[in-house]
Parts: C-alpha cells; structure tokens; sequence
C-alpha cells in the first residue's frame, strides 16, 4: 500500500518515476528518481529503502553538488517545521528544510534574527549547514555552523547521531560544509542573535581599486557588521568598484518595503549576459551608484537578498545555463592574485554584472570541508560559453592553486580532483564520515564514489 | 480575546495543501483551530510548528479513525458542541497508481474509500450541525480529476468525481440557509514534490499561491473553485472533447 499511495491530492499524472532536475547554474538537465519528505518520523525508512541517494533542498548550489543524475534525491521541501523556540534566548530548533526566509520572518518581528546568512534567504537550514554558508559579515560573526547549537543526523542505515561543537564534535566537524555526504540532516538548533529592528543603516563607497578596496575593508571592519562590494570585472586593468558596509539601526519610522516581486518569464534564447551588453551596464552601474553614494537606510530583506524578488533570475543566462567562480585566496598575495584574476576575465571579455568581492575575518570553517577561512573571497556569474569558460577558470584555478587558495564547492561544477585535494587539506580527515549510502554527482566528481 | 477568534476544523490536517492553508490563515489573525487526522504524531508536529508562528492562537489535535461513520460522528459532534464553527476545510486525501488500483482490488477499494466515501462523511456530519446553527463556511477539496475520468488516473477521478456531484447537491441543499459550501478544485502544479522539480524556483510561489486561493475563496464563500484559475478553461475543454478525438489522447 506504502508505495502505490503518495500525499497530496494533485498530482494525477499518478507516478512521476524520473523528473528533470537542475541547480541553480543550469548547465545540466538531469532525470532524478525523486522522494518528497513531508514528514520526519518517516524520513528514516525512507531513506533506508531507496539509498543510495542525496539531499536536495531548494537546489541553490551553482554545480553539481546538489545533484545525483540517474540517482535518488530525497526532497527536503516538506520537512519545514518549526519544533521548538525560545523567544528568552532566542534558540530555534526547526527541521532541516525550513528556508531561512521563514526564520528571519518568524523571528525578526519578535527582535532575533539569523546571524549569519547568505545573499539569498531561499535557501533550507541543511543546505546552510552542508555548505556552511558565510555572509557580509564573516569578520564579525564567522559563518553560518559557528550559530549551530546541535543537529539530528540520520545515517541511511537507520543509525541516529546527535552532535554539536561539543557532543560529538567529530560529527559535527563532517557534517558542516560536509556538502550532505555524512547523512541526513533531520534537525538542527539554531542560536539567533538579538536585533533591534528590520532596518540597517547602510553606506556606499565607490573605490578606483584593489588597493583602495583593501584599505576601506581594513578600516570598515572594527566598526561595521557588514561589508560587501560590487567589483567591475571588466573596466580597463579592473578592480574598481562599490563598498559598501552596514550596521544594523535602531528602530525606524519608515515602512516595510512593498513586496516587489518580478520574475524572469522565460529562457531567453541566448545569455541576455554577454561581453556587449556587460560593458554597457557595468559602466552605467559604476557611475550611477558613484552619483548616489552616501548613506541610506535599508531594510534587512532588501540589503541582505536584492535578488531574492526576481523569481528565476538564473534564467538570463538562456539555456546553456552560466557558472559561478567563488575562490578564497589568503591575504598575503590576495591583492595580487584578485588584480591578475580580474585581468585574465577583462581579457576574455566574459564575466557578469554579478560580481563580489569581500574579505573575510580570521574564523576558519569550523567544518573539514568548510569553505570561509581568512583571506579575501572574489565571486563571479559567467555564461556558459564551453569550452572557452572552461580554458579562462582553468587560468583562474592555476592563479587560486599558487596563491594557497581554495575555490567554494557550493558554486562549482568543474574543478580537478587534483585541486581539490591539494586546497582541501582535512579531505582524508573527512572521509571516514561518508555515509555509504549517500552519493552526489559532485562527490563522484571529486572523491571518486 | 478566544471569542472573536475564527473556529477553523481542518480534516485531512497533515494534507500539504491543508498545512499551507492553516499556515496562512494563522498569519492573517490568531484562530482557534482543531486538526483532525489519521495520525496524532504529524498532526502534533504540524501543531507544534503553528503555535510557534502564531503563540496567541489555540491549536488541538484529534486523530480519528477516517473510514468509520460512526467515529466520524462522535467526533463531530464533539467538536461542533464545543463551540459555533466559522470554517470547516474537509482536505484530506490519497493518490493512488492507477496501475495498482486495477490489479489489486483491496487498493482500488481503498482509494475510494478514503478519497470518496470519507470526505461525504465528514461533510454530512458537519452540513448538519452547520445548518442547525445556519452560518459557518465548509470547503470540500476534490480535484480536476473528478471532471471527466481518464485511463490514466480514472479511480482517482471517480472518487473525486463523486465528492464533486455531493458537493453540488449539498450546496442545492443549503442554498436557503447561511451556510457556505465551497467545492475547491485543485490542478495538478502543486505538491512540494512536483513543483519543485518542474519549475524550479516556482516550487514555493505555486504551493503557497494554491493555498492563498484557497483562502481566499473560502473567505468569499465561493461556490466553485478552480486552483490555479486556468484549470477553470483547461477542463472545459478537456469536458468537451468529443470522444472519437479524446480516446486517442494519452491523458
């Protein structure tokens, strides 16, 4: 009976046996056998009678990390509840599918918020979690596991472990940025922080280059929560930009912004991102913003999430899909390594308007495989244009690789297994923790099972 | 503060659409809600998740056995004595593989018995109370399948078939009194599950836009309701095609 009969009225196509599936990048369209989760008593047989299989919640991850082609993927969407939250300490416990979105609307009205989260609130508490995500403010609040007080992993085996910084750190140490291959994320408890309000007080710097943007970061951090900047990836010897840096502000008179929401109706035939149309808004973008620079207040979903009310913005890229390039590179030789970055893409003439550059503060990842660590972070969309994309990121690659960099595997979709080895030093340390019946197109990629 | 508070009774309530639609309601203003389903442990998670996200509403569970008129009855009756109900959401429902259904006999009496004769059930049981109190809304949700059957999923669509032609003669019954019968048809875009595959990114507007119609025609007390709207034309058609033309169709 359990598996001719499935929840949920409306689907009378009856049973979906492969469904296409793709990640936020879209390079790839693949047929995925899937289970939707809607509850967690039954999470455990589930998973026990159709691994192997992975985790997928919003599919936000750029690559192939959220992906298992011809595989299971086991659907967290369902699994959005909030179990348990004290609004005296400001601790939530919640399964693993709830977005963030939901948290910071529950919670902000009631003076908590999130302390750390990434540019897109349409993300679930597992996918946070295996990825460790960071935020504008890593230098002040390290990433997203440092507010992770526990968690429920399930092993697809059946084995239930708890763990957390100090009940069974190693497990915990797997699981964050642990890309989900340590088990099932069922639960987790998370420590909000206290806010005063919506609202933070923002400012916007434009800088003519890298050595300006380092010297503002250096001198923003003491005093600013949040600081990001929009780089021009493609101006003349590049580098220039926008600072920007926030706090959050006491309580404001002014309203809520009206939920704007547009969305991209379609695949457009081509990348509406190309070298023409890029020069032009890069350009227009810089001297605009420049004009308008000084000081604003901003509520927290408009400067955190920007994006978040364009529905299927990825879809610009038309229908080859694009990369995200993320690298970290430590400070030392950052500035040459960003400059020679930002050269090798103004000479190519690909790139996109999205484009970042932060530092980060002196936390390491608490996880193995855990991305933020001291250095400076360059993010950047491309187009998918094969294998031309290919030739510049491997330029890029060899510049991250000698500067004792590490490219961010939430974005990526095509790094070597030889780098990633070499920039991923607690791989052996982490491996042990795999759950066996657990297995992504990335982890084949990389890791070979 | 309890008695301006809406009296919501949701039948089905572990029903993704039915856990959406209480969601909204709770966000809209505190409500006195009863879940009522087949097992108490998800409808007290699901309990558990809405007091957090509404603290000043009261949230009770009951579980029941939903095959049996005559628990069905007590349990109404307890529900409807308790207190006046402003809304009854009857959601509750299971998809079966056709395929099963035709070589098992005990799955395709199943899917009837749970996807048909349960939700008369219920509604019986409550149109009466209602009426005796004449006000309250009762939402039954059928589905587009009801509207003609299909190889592809026809038990399915009989049972739903069978709670929409009640659902009409109940609203006829009705008609002189004030109470509200609302019949709510939804397509099949919506489920965590297929949403989330199809068009992603569109997974979360689509599920929580078929809730907000469903809300929302509940609080108008519409008669007929097609969710999302385009089903309304997408049936119509697919109604009247001529059967020499349907029978050649893979639907």
């Amino acid at each position: 009976m359990r598996a001719c009969f499935r929840n949920g009225r409306v689907d009378w196509h009856g049973w979906l046996d492969m469904v296409t599936v793709s990640s936020w990048g879209r390079l790839e369209q693949a047929e995925h056998h899937v289970q939707s989760l809607t509850h967690r008593d039954e999470v455990a047989d589930v998973i026990r009678q159709s691994r192997p299989g992975l985790a997928h919640g919003m599919g936000r991850s750029y690559g192939d990390e959220c992906l298992n082609p011809g595989g299971t993927l086991w659907l967290t969407a369902g699994l959005d509840r909030f179990i348990r939250f004290n609004e005296e300490t400001g601790c939530l416990l919640c399964e693993s599918g709830v977005l963030l979105r939901d948290i910071q609307r529950l919670a902000v009205p009631r003076g908590w918020i999130l302390p750390v989260t990434p540019g897109t609130q349409l993300v679930t508490v597992g996918g946070a979690i295996a990825n460790d995500v960071h935020g504008k403010n890593h230098h002040a609040y390290g990433s997203f596991a440092d507010h992770v007080r526990h968690m429920t992993l399930l092993r697809t085996d059946g084995d239930m472990i708890e763990c957390g910084p100090s009940q069974h750190p190693e497990w915990f140490a797997a699981t964050v940025g642990g890309l989900g291959l340590t088990g099932f994320i069922l639960t987790a408890e998370i420590q909000l922080r206290r806010v005063s309000g919506p609202w933070l007080q923002a400012e916007t710097i434009p800088y003519r280059n890298l050595h300006e943007f380092f010297t503002l970061a250096d001198a923003s951090e003491a005093d600013w929560e949040h600081t990001v900047s929009w780089v021009d990836c493609i101006s003349s010897g590049g580098g220039r930009g926008l600072f920007m840096r926030a706090n959050y502000s006491g309580p404001s008179g002014a309203a809520a912004p009206a939920a704007a929401n547009i969305s991209m109706p379609c695949v457009p035939p081509f990348s509406l991102v190309n070298p023409w149309t890029l020069k032009v808004f890069n350009a227009a973008y810089f001297n605009v913003r420049k004009r308008l620079a000084g000081q604003e207040d901003l509520h927290y979903e408009r400067f955190f999430y920007p994006l978040d009310n364009i529905t299927g913005w990825n879809r610009m890229y038309g229908p080859k899909g694009f990369y995200q390039y993320q690298c970290l590179v430590p400070r030392a030789d950052g500035q040459q390594a960003i400059q020679a970055m930002l050269h090798e893409i103004s000479r190519t003439g690909d790139g996109s308007f999205l484009a970042v550059l932060k530092t980060f503060g002196s936390r390491a990842s608490l996880g193995m495989l855990g991305f933020p660590q001291p250095g400076v972070t360059l993010a950047l969309d491309f187009p998918n244009q094969g294998g031309r994309s290919l030739t510049l990121f491997e330029r890029l690659d060899a510049i991250v690789r000698e500067a004792g960099g590490r490219v961010y595997l939430a974005k990526d979709a095509r790094i070597s297994r030889d780098f990633f080895e070499a920039s991923y030093s607690r791989l052996a340390e982490f491996l042990p923790y795999r759950d066996p019946g657990i297995t992504s197109a990335m982890s084949r990629r990389l890791m070979g099972s | 503060m309890s008695r301006i508070m809406q009296r919501i009774v949701i039948i089905g309530a572990s029903s993704a659409i039915a856990e959406k639609c209480a969601r909204l309601w709770l966000r809209q203003a505190p409500a006195d809600m009863v879940l009522v389903g087949r097992n108490i442990h998800k409808i007290e998670a699901i309990a558990a998740d809405l007091r957090i996200r509404s603290p000043e509403s009261s949230i009770t569970c009951l579980e029941t056995d939903f095959n049996d008129p005559l628990k069905i009855r007590a349990l109404v009756d307890g529900i409807a004595s308790a207190a006046r109900v402003d809304i009854v959401l009857i959601a509750h429902g299971a998809l079966p593989q056709q395929q099963c259904c035709q070589q098992d006999l005990v799955l395709c009496r199943e899917a009837l018995d749970i996807n048909a004769i349960s939700p008369v059930l219920f509604a019986e049981a409550f149109a009466g109370r209602m009426e005796e109190a004449n006000a309250g809304t009762l939402a039954v949700i059928s589905s587009v399948a009801g509207d003609r059957g299909r190889k592809s999923n026809y038990v399915y669509g009989a049972a739903k078939g069978l709670v929409t032609r009640y659902v009409q003669g109940l609203q006829h019954r009705l008609a002189g009194t004030g109470v509200k019968v609302v019949l709510i048809k939804p397509g099949p875009t919506d489920t965590p599950m297929t949403a989330q595959l199809k068009q992603q990114g569109k997974a979360l507007a689509d599920a929580d836009a078929v809730a907000a119609s469903i809300v929302k025609a509940i609080r108008q007390g519409r008669s007929l309701v097609y969710v999302p709207a385009r089903w309304r034309l997408i049936m119509m058609v697919i109604r009247h095609l001529p059967e020499c033309i349907f029978k050649r169709m893979d639907i």
